[in-house]
């Protein structure tokens, strides 16, 4: 279950999304998306604003109604499992949102111990040192644990909503920009993290980003939307090698470049 | 389902030897927890004990926490322990999720009745504080208005409206769809009490004094306060939260000229008139149910009206509006403008001007119960 994952020859898919269908009133988002996503590999996905990254995250949880196609999570479909079996499944993965969603009457430990609480049966004891243990995983200060969420810096809030994510110790995690909002320093910190905690805990992670350097720095494999679907899917040689304009304006364009220029070897090293 | 987290004991020489086996996940809380204990409690007793993860299926954060937080009991009861045979994944995960020891945070207040007293002192402080900030805003308003007068160029004409047919305007169904209920229920129960005296006529005189006097501008104070107090808070306050204060500020110009002014303003010249309105719906209500009731006219209502009520009467309400309008828009304004960044304090902020409002519209009241007996009027 943990580690040794990528190495793998024949790769267990753990989100299988297959003719993916979305649209709110008479736009579709989504025209029969296809993407896979491999157990204990870290999944870039890119696409540029308002083409429905956040959309097909959430409609991977369930929070936005499909109109077509099929979500398979862990090897079930979504839609055949039932209440129970949704819940089941919910236990296994934990998901960051982009503000960080903490809620705002607990603090940051009960918002920890909030999942813990309602789906595993510990003593209090137990529950307080997890807690403590994820909190200190995710690279906050001990004292932080007590604060409530209108007390933390943005950087601390992203912290936070990881130790929230990682509570039940999920084997899938879904990371909405996990970056955006954060200076370069916290960014690259932030990314460190996700992969440490990816190699430890042998993790699977849905990234939605916009951040370059996250893209390079720690994900395996990136996929790109545009046009409501998956215009590739593969590492970033891939991508770079692609010749889909908006490809080649988001990983060759000016912003790109100081990352790509001093070759690609160079920045895949440093990463 | 995982395997149960379980162990065998296998004793050799002085040396004893735990075989961990099955999964040591968080989906096994309870039974983990308990193995982890009757852990502790069978190597407690040897002198060397070693814990084999070989048989471990699966291991998590959790289960990793409590082997390790067993080896270090253990270690401080003068065991000598070590952990044999993790995966190499196992191993990571023993290291990152290992035992330690964590600061308990210190509770702020020993005793509740000292941290009962401290709330108590806050309290005053604040509210000593509120009021002084009150003050202080009225006196920034003040010259925020003179301002206005001085220079009326510059005075924002088409807020000033915008804020009256909001304040004024669109509150009239409300104002007078209670003011009209209250008149009924006041005439209805003075013609029931005062039957038994036969003196049902002095009803109107109730009905009259009682509405123009305190009830009509009380019942649309509190209405405004609830209504536009909480709309001025909410609009500001969001404005502060979303740094739109500080832009208008930026630019040069003030917030009290460019927010406060206009909404101030346009609630003293609407509450005097949705003050009037109320007035008239709760007597026309008064009339109607004493025409139902007591069998008295509108004709012998109103002369019998005429003579109960001076003008004064009507004034002692009309005049206290426009004070009760400054309250209300102060304390909204006040309010939204202390909103600091994140929406819970919104829905706080939005609360403690209503609450506050009200209060305040009450105390006004009062005062000037007191004013109008002293002088007579």
């Amino acid at each position: 279950m943990i580690g040794q994952a990528g190495e793998q020859q024949l790769r267990e898919v753990v989100i299988g999304v297959r003719g993916l269908l979305v649209g709110f009133g008479d736009r579709l988002i989504m025209r029969g998306l296809d993407l896979d996503v491999y157990r204990g590999e870290v999944l870039g996905f890119v696409g540029g604003s308002g083409t429905g990254k956040s959309v097909l995250t959430r409609a991977i949880l369930g929070l936005v109604p499909k109109r077509g196609g099929t979500i398979e999570v862990f090897g079930q479909d979504i839609d055949q499992i039932g209440d129970q079996g949704r819940r089941a499944l919910e236990r296994r993965y934990g998901v960051m949102f982009q503000q960080g969603a903490l809620f705002s009457g607990l603090t940051v430990k009960q918002n920890v111990q909030m999942p813990m609480r309602e789906h595993l049966n510990l003593s209090e004891r137990l529950m307080d040192e997890l807690a403590r243990l994820k909190i200190e995983l995710v690279g906050l200060r001990p004292d932080a644990a007590d604060k409530f969420p209108s007390e933390l810096s943005g950087g601390m809030i992203k912290r936070a909503a990881l130790a929230r994510a990682l509570a039940l110790d999920p084997e899938l995690v879904f990371l909405d920009e996990p970056t955006s909002g954060l200076d370069p320093i916290g960014a690259a910190e932030f990314d460190d993290l996700i992969q440490t905690l990816q190699r430890t805990l042998g993790l699977t992670v849905f990234m939605v980003t916009h951040d370059l350097d996250s893209l390079y720095a720690i994900c395996d494999r990136i996929a790109a939307l545009a046009d409501g679907k998956v215009i590739a899917a593969g590492p970033m040689e891939t991508m770079l090698a692609s010749d889909h304009p908006w490809l080649r304006a988001y990983f060759h364009g000016k912003r790109a470049r100081s990352i790509v220029a001093p070759g690609d070897a160079l920045a895949r090293t440093e990463g | 389902m995982p395997a149960t987290p379980e162990f065998t004991i296998d004793r050799a020489g002085g040396e004893t030897r735990l075989h961990l086996g099955g999964s040591w996940t968080l989906d096994a809380g309870a039974e983990m927890e308990r193995s982890s204990a009757s852990l502790v409690n069978a190597a407690a007793e040897g002198r060397t004990a070693v814990i084999d993860l070989s048989g471990v299926e699966r291991m998590d954060t959790g289960g990793a926490w409590l082997i390790d937080r067993a080896r270090k009991l253990l270690e401080t009861a003068g065991v000598d322990i070590r952990i044999e045979n993790p995966r190499p994944d196992q191993a990571t995960l023993l290291v990152e999720a290992g035992w330690r020891a964590f600061e308990r945070p210190r509770t702020a207040y020993g005793s509740p009745l000292i941290a009962m007293l401290v709330d108590l002192g806050e309290s005053v402080v604040n509210a000593w504080r509120d009021f002084v900030a009150g003050i202080a805003f009225l006196g920034r308003s003040v010259v925020a208005l003179g301002r206005a007068l001085g220079h009326p160029r510059l005075f924002r004409l088409t807020s000033l409206v915008y804020h009256i047919e909001n304040f004024g305007l669109r509150s009239t169904p409300i104002i007078l769809l209670i003011n009209f209920l209250v008149g009924c229920i006041v005439a209805q129960q003075g013609i029931f009490q005062l039957r038994y005296f036969g003196a049902e006529t002095f009803a109107v005189d109730l009905i009259g004094i009682l509405i123009l006097r305190e009830l009509g501008v009380l019942l649309t104070s509190i209405m405004i306060a609830g209504r536009s107090g909480s709309a001025i808070t909410a609009e500001l306050g969001s404005m502060k939260m979303r740094e739109e204060i500080d832009a208008l500020t930026v630019m040069g110009l003030s917030p009290m000229d460019v927010l406060v002014t206009p909404r101030l303003l346009a609630l003293i010249v609407a509450l005097p008139l949705l003050t009037f309105l109320a007035d008239m719906a709760a007597i026309f209500g008064g009339m109607v149910v004493s025409w139902g009731y007591a069998g008295l006219g509108p004709e012998a209502f109103l002369s019998r009206l005429q003579y109960a009520i001076g003008f004064n009467t009507f004034m002692v309400g009309v005049i206290k509006a426009p004070f009760m309008a400054l309250v209300i828009a102060l304390v909204g304004a006040m309010e939204g403008l202390a909103v600091k960044g994140s929406a819970e304090s919104l829905g706080r902020q939005v609360t403690a001007s209503v609450v506050k409002s009200i209060f305040m519209v009450i105390v006004v009241d009062g005062l000037f119960a007191m004013f109008f007996a002293t002088i007579e009027y």
